[in-house]
């Protein structure tokens, strides 16, 4: 925080009089850091998350690598059983609970919805601190189960009967993710509120930024699975400590409704964790192509679409729990009904660039990549959709590569094209491209020589959550350890160049990349009420005419110093 | 920009006893109907028959006593919408548990 008042003082004194968010705390009576843990700026509250949630990544990158240095042999190489499955339990519950349902939207959609819309801050600006605190508080028990009674050992998904029967702490992190659903809960019907009640006078739906439609599409899914996965594993604590036999057979329970109960909120938190991220490339796609995003309508029906299909596949997880085989079949052609949405998506994207005038810059940089991923991810999940597939590869490394293909090199990356678009606008600095394309080129490397094994492995029917495995699965399992390290060391490169910015970056203009939604129009960082003036609704969101004809991006010294620093 | 909320401020809606009374008079019908078709079995429509009732009463509650009547057509069909999306989710595990 030291570095960023230097920063935003630098940027002040030099180029703006107007001061930004990080000299004027709000509430005003607060300095230091009592200006941050009890601010209600939604720019603060978003950088507050942006602080947290690279700690969890960070730490669950770490646990991650440690699973995968551990496959990379047969037998036992750095730990034991029962630390592996630990490990593997916290490395899912952190990265999905605290690193991908959050990152996007608690970051930058705290930071940008109210911009985008027009506005000075969400509708319940004392609610979002306290999304914050609960997710705190969420992420603090989480790490506590570590050292209470034993780690949790069942997985992320806390299936039963193994949940309720363990001796491990699984009450614990339980607790945790129903606390951190709440924040997240919390953080939706703030969006949703925000979207339908704050937008400036004047702008209507469709004059709505795609990123902000998108934001707004998950929140109705929060919103709306979020409590679902609540009760349920409030219900897993109370067969815990009552053996209510809800989910035992042998007391007239049925252990296939929690697996409906749990993936009803855990597939469609899938859309939850992607959704944003197809929010960001869109935004990225048209400002570096210098031209209107293609199928803007279609885009915005394909969000809403994918929040209400998605939410109607959760049973595709459970095609060999022992449901009925209607059920297989009509959650296998729903599964495929909701491809279509995303196909949409990828669509425009591609058609957006085709004929346009295009800049390579390390955000675009990585929204190909992302693309490039997703969709690798988005058709081997038709591999997992078809009832006859899915049973071959049931529980394998392909389930595991698929699911990382998706929300790694899926939101993943669309996290870090986020973080390089914004970083000049959140922190009114730019930073080394080049140091950006060779992280951006040793983490997809990496993550391509990392995941492609599983694939591999899992057709060969490796299983996954195995500590073990047997000699026929070695090279791939080696393969994927080396590409783990490539992508860690490519992560931190990334992370580190970025931090590297803050000491040598060179201030960065109001709008760097020639954007045009309204978070572009206002100085670098924002000031305290987002807008110096009441912003004047501009219609069409995507309308490059006057970027174009000004041709800024060729005289553009921000992009000119950010690739030579 | 703070005055932004302004024009969002809504009235005040204060509905008549004779309103509220007959809202409630309405809901103890639907609990009492609740009660009795538990009672009458519809077979594989049992669950259907149930979820029907719970969403009619949760739409009465929403509509009049949350003060849904008054707002836009919008924010009623979202809110009215997730009522019967709840419906769907748990309609939907039938597709399991009724062709087992």
């Amino acid at each position: 925080m030291e570095i960023i008042g230097k920063i935003s003082y630098m940027e002040t004194q030099a180029t703006q009089p107007i001061k930004s968010f990080y000299e004027t705390p709000s509430p005003s009576r607060f300095t230091g850091i009592g200006a941050w843990l009890l601010t209600i700026d939604h720019k603060r509250i978003g950088l507050m998350y942006m602080a947290s949630v690279m700690v969890w990544f960070v730490i669950a990158l770490i646990l991650g690598l440690l699973i995968r240095t551990e496959l990379m042999a047969t037998g036992s190489t750095i730990m034991e059983a029962e630390t592996y499955n630990a490990i593997f339990t916290l490395h899912g519950v952190i990265m999905i609970f605290l690193f991908v349902i959050p990152a996007i939207p608690a970051i930058f959609g705290n930071f940008l919805l109210p911009i985008q819309l027009g506005t000075d801050d969400v509708f319940f600006p004392k609610l979002n601190l306290l999304s914050w605190y609960l997710y705190m508080l969420g992420g603090f028990l989480a790490i506590l189960s570590l050292f209470a009674d034993g780690p949790p050992d069942t997985g992320w998904t806390f299936y039963v009967p193994f949940s309720v029967s363990t001796e491990t702490n699984v009450g614990l992190t339980v607790t945790a993710a129903f606390i951190l659903g709440m924040s997240s809960m919390l953080t939706g019907l703030n969006f949703i509120t925000t979207v339908h009640r704050m937008r400036m006078p004047g702008m209507k739906w469709m004059e709505i930024p795609l990123f902000t439609w998108s934001l707004y599409a998950t929140a109705w899914v929060q919103l709306l699975a979020t409590p679902v996965l609540s009760i349920t594993l409030l219900l897993v604590i109370l067969e815990r400590i009552f053996g209510s036999g809800l989910f035992d057979p042998s007391k007239g329970g049925d252990p296939i409704l929690y697996q409906h109960l749990f993936w009803m909120y855990s597939h469609p938190a899938v859309y939850i964790m992607i959704l944003p991220g197809m929010g960001v490339i869109s935004e990225i796609i048209p400002v570096f192509s210098r031209k209107s995003i293609f199928g803007y309508k279609a885009i915005v029906g394909s969000s809403m679409a994918i929040a209400v299909a998605g939410s109607l596949v959760w049973a595709h997880h459970m095609f060999t729990s022992g449901m009925s085989d209607v059920a297989v079949f009509v959650f296998s052609f729903l599964t495929f009904i909701v491809a279509i949405p995303s196909a949409i998506k990828v669509f425009s994207w591609v058609s957006t660039m085709y004929k346009g005038s295009i800049l390579m810059t390390p955000p675009l940089f990585f929204s190909l990549c992302f693309i490039y991923l997703f969709s690798i991810g988005g058709l081997t999940g038709l591999v997992l959709g078809a009832a006859g597939t899915n049973i071959q590869v049931h529980d394998t490394h392909f389930v595991v590569a698929h699911f990382h293909f998706v929300m790694f090199g899926g939101t993943g990356f669309a996290f870090f094209a986020a973080l390089h678009f914004w970083w000049p606008k959140i922190f009114g600095i730019m930073y080394n491209f080049k140091r950006a394309y060779v992280a951006a080129i040793l983490t997809t490397t990496g993550f391509m020589l990392h995941y492609i094994p599983m694939f591999i492995l899992g057709i060969m029917g490796m299983p996954r959550r195995y500590y073990d495995y047997l000699p026929e699965f070695q090279t791939g399992n080696f393969f994927a350890g080396i590409g783990a390290y490539i992508l860690v060391a490519g992560v931190l490169v990334m992370l580190l160049n970025l931090l590297i910015s803050f000491k040598n970056g060179e201030t960065s203009p109001s709008d760097p990349w020639g954007g045009t939604t309204l978070e572009w129009s206002i100085p670098s960082p924002p000031p305290l009420h987002n807008f110096v003036e009441s912003p004047k609704p501009k219609g069409y969101p995507y309308d490059f005419t006057d970027i174009v004809r000004s041709n800024s991006l060729n005289s553009n010294d921000s992009l000119n110093r950010g690739s030579k620093l | 920009m703070t005055g932004n909320i302004d024009h969002i401020q809504s009235d005040a809606h204060i509905q008549s006893y004779g309103k509220l009374l007959g809202v409630l008079a309405i809901l103890l019908f639907l609990t009492a109907l609740t009660i009795i078709v538990s009672r009458i079995h519809f077979g594989g429509a049992n669950i259907w028959v149930a979820l029907i009732v719970a969403s009619v009463k949760s739409s009465f509650v929403l509509l009049f006593f949350m003060h849904l009547k008054y707002e836009s057509i919008l924010i009623k069909a979202s809110f009215l919408a997730t009522i019967g999306f709840l419906s769907i989710l748990i309609g939907f595990m039938f597709w399991d548990v009724a062709f087992r």
